[in-house]
């Protein structure tokens, strides 16, 4: 499995995308705070967790007895450079073109 | 949708196809950095207590300034942390950036790069919430395919 096949497989579940979204809201909890949020058992909860760690989605630290859990953006990152820039840009760029030349007519 | 709050510890972490070898001169090489570290080029001889600095590749203005706190190649890197591109940040007292570099399966490294001490500093954990993953996506695409994104 590659990097990308990772990262999309890890989103692929919405489970794993709240996860993120707890995340994003605020970042650094541990497993029981990400746990009282879901309906689900805490193994389920650790089990989607290492798969967010394996594809670089969630990155861990220590402190103290609890693993805190952090939302790493990283490969999101990577995603839109591969295949949303790649695809959008032409065609940004045509409307951007088609928008100056209808405001330079008009100004 | 909600909006990020201000983190005062942030943690990124990257696999990267390289040896820690590579990840460590990635980072603390010049010729590098300017690559992937919008355009900058970071300046030390890495040893504990050196001064850290992050200039624009023609020198022409200082990024970023610091110390290295800890240096121990090619696993860890500790240094403080102050943005001087930005008169907000730039006032805002110094932080601390954390890379640690570890293998993680055969020819595969893990990249953790933690930037902390951030609670008198809010400017900063804005202002850099979005830059380390751009960083870091940079310099994983430039060590596994030798080309800055973008290009």
């Amino acid at each position: 499995m590659d990097d990308d096949d990772r990262v999309f497989r890890a989103l692929a579940d919405p489970t794993r995308r709240h996860l993120l979204d707890l995340l994003y809201e605020r970042d650094g909890r541990s497993l029981t705070e990400l746990e009282s949020g879901l309906e689900m058992t805490r193994f389920g909860v650790m089990k989607h967790l290492r798969v967010l760690e394996a594809a670089g989605l969630v990155a861990t630290r220590r402190s103290g007895r609890e693993k805190l859990h952090f939302l790493s953006p990283v490969p999101i990152r990577l995603i839109h450079d591969r295949w949303i820039d790649k695809y959008t840009e032409r065609r940004v760029s045509a409307l951007a073109d088609l928008k100056t030349t209808l405001e330079e007519k008009t100004a | 949708m909600t909006t990020m709050t201000e983190q005062t510890t942030q943690v990124y972490s990257v696999f990267i196809r390289a040896t820690p070898q590579q990840v460590w001169d990635g980072i603390t090489k010049p010729e590098f950095t300017a690559r992937y570290f919008y355009g900058s080029v970071l300046d030390s001889t890495w040893e504990k207590g050196a001064s850290f600095t992050g200039w624009a590749e023609d020198r022409s203005q200082q990024y970023v300034d610091g110390e290295v706190l800890e240096s121990d190649p090619p696993h860890k890197l500790v240094t403080t942390w102050r943005a001087l591109y930005d008169p907000e940040t730039a006032a805002e007292p110094f932080s601390r950036v954390t890379w640690e570099i570890e293998a993680a399966g055969e020819h595969v490294t893990k990249l953790t790069v933690v930037h902390d001490e951030l609670e008198a500093a809010p400017k900063t954990a804005a202002n850099v919430a979005g830059g380390w993953s751009y960083i870091l996506s940079g310099l994983k695409t430039l060590l596994e395919t030798g080309e800055p994104l973008g290009n």
